[in-house]
């Protein structure tokens, strides 16, 4: 009976907290819908975002695209299929691997600075003194920092498609020997605008979640610094988990043949 | 209506799951008045001052502010009623990523959308108010001492002249000379404001020089209130205890073996 009794329980909390962050998003996103914004925070957070993360993201997108050619090289080489190695390269990383690499870098970086910063706020009060002092948290903390998620990591993953792809093109042409003008005629020759859009929209997604789990975490967080670091674990693990089975659900809508 | 009071509370209870934190606080706070609450660690103090400000929310009871009920407000209502209540935190809950003064404006540009140059004149004026100089207002919250932080707070909570001014446990933390420079502000800011003011505080100097009025709060019942001049005579043997600070008497801590 104790072993029902656990189950039960487990699944309980697993509704309770299904229904807290249910809540939770419907409340963030009607304050990023409804007026007043404040635009400084949200510029701010742009930045955080958008700027910060620029050199994290540029650097994986280019090791990608690279390590991508060298192995479909190696990979395709055995049956003479070398040339198709620039629309492998540009098809993994405008579809999956621009977008999930650069939303789990990002909720690395992003969805724990995130957490750490609300979670602190919550366990010193802060949270409270701004409802005191007239300011509600949710327009001010939480929805600037979806609106800066959600529209900076399409552009992220834009700059990261380009630079993935340029790195594919340097291993091409300089350590296999390629010629760099029908390499770049192949990149552009199978590449179809639902390829590079799957991937945008994607973006958007991920950086949705990942503001919302950084957010959501650190709201919650209780009991001083351990509550903090638990709430930094979890936004990020959250966030990873969540992009993982999103990219799959968007794969499967854009890139379904039945 | 003069003799309407100023926040009344009726029959309020609190509980976080099995533990009852108010069990039935009926209180009143007349116009101009300042009251100090007493009572030891974990009696329900700062939870009373949360369910009036509407940051938790009662289980069951009547809290009425200017004679009107708030406990079943909405976040627009509330919003509005908070512009009348200025609070100073325990940790003085300073935004650590805003200078000094926005800090102190904080309340005049995000609540009341006043301009920031205007905002920031008033800000300085208020640091002058509590014997701080304009160089202070230009650092971050993390740069100064804890009696300085507190003295920020103060200057924040009356920033926007509230009607009603909350302090929780505004000494705590400080040497002597500290406590009794600020508690000398808080008389003079609250006489300056005519502003009604609820202290919650352990420490009986304090209490001793703030009060008009003076309960004691235990087991999450208001268990003695009287002038602050009748508190050595109170005929309660609970609030002899609390006042002389001895550790006999009818209010035993649960101090468990080891």
């Amino acid at each position: 009976m104790d072993f029902l009794a656990a189950t039960g329980r487990t699944f309980l909390i697993f509704l309770e907290a299904t229904g807290q962050l249910a809540m939770f998003t419907g409340r963030s996103v009607s304050h990023c819908v409804r007026p007043p914004l404040y635009a400084r925070q949200i510029i701010r957070q742009m930045i955080d975002i958008g700027y910060y993360s620029l050199p994290v993201v540029g650097l994986t997108a280019l090791f990608t695209g690279m390590v991508l050619a060298l192995q479909s090289y190696s990979g395709f080489s055995r049956f003479q299929a070398e040339g198709a190695i620039a629309t492998v390269v540009v098809l993994s990383v405008t579809r999956e691997l621009g977008p999930v690499l650069a939303g789990l870098m990002v909720a690395g970086r992003i969805g724990a600075a995130m957490a750490a910063e609300i979670g602190t706020m919550r366990v010193t009060e802060q949270i409270d003194a701004l409802s005191t002092l007239s300011t509600n948290p949710f327009k001010y903390l939480v929805a600037p920092r979806l609106i800066a998620g959600t529209t900076m990591l399409p552009l992220l993953v834009l700059i990261a498609d380009v630079i993935g792809v340029f790195g594919g093109f340097l291993v091409s042409v300089y350590r296999l020997d390629f010629n760099a003008s029908s390499y770049i005629t192949r990149t552009w020759q199978f590449l179809e605008p639902v390829d590079v859009i799957s991937g945008l929209v994607k973006a958007a997604v991920f950086g949705f979640v990942i503001s919302l789990m950084g957010c959501y975490f650190g709201y919650k967080s209780r009991g001083g610094a351990q509550g903090v670091g638990q709430a930094t674990t979890n936004a990020v693990v959250a966030a990873s988990i969540l992009i993982l089975v999103f990219n799959y659900l968007i794969t499967g809508m854009f890139f379904s043949t039945k | 209506m003069t003799d309407t009071p100023k926040i009344a509370l009726r029959n309020v209870h609190k509980r976080f799951g099995p533990k009852v934190v108010l069990n039935g606080i009926d209180l009143e706070v007349g116009r101009g008045e300042s009251l100090v609450v007493i009572g030891g660690s974990g009696t329900g103090k700062s939870v009373m001052l949360k369910c009036i400000l509407g940051l938790l929310h009662p289980d069951t009871g009547s809290i009425r502010v200017d004679g009107e009920e708030t406990t079943r407000l909405g976040s627009r209502e509330r919003e509005k009623l908070l512009h009348k209540f200025g609070m100073l935190f325990q940790g003085a809950a300073l935004f650590d990523s805003i200078r000094v003064w926005e800090n102190v404006a904080f309340g005049l540009i995000q609540g009341e959308h006043m301009p920031r140059p205007k905002a920031k004149d008033i800000a300085m004026a208020k640091l002058g108010a509590v014997g701080l100089t304009p160089e202070v207002g230009e650092l971050y919250p993390a740069e100064l001492s804890g009696g300085m932080q507190k003295r920020v707070a103060l200057a924040r909570a009356i920033a926007d002249e509230p009607e009603i001014i909350f302090f929780d446990e505004p000494t705590t933390g400080l040497d002597p000379i500290m406590a009794d420079v600020i508690n000398e502000l808080i008389v003079k800011c609250v006489k300056d404001l005519g502003a009604t003011a609820v202290t919650i505080t352990h420490d009986m100097a304090s209490a001793r020089k703030i009060a008009d009025r003076i309960a004691m709060i235990y087991q999450g019942r208001i268990i003695w209130t009287g002038h602050a001049r009748d508190i050595d005579a109170s005929g309660n043997a609970h609030v002899d205890q609390f006042v002389h600070g001895r550790a006999e008497g009818p209010i035993q801590m649960q101090i468990r073996a080891l």
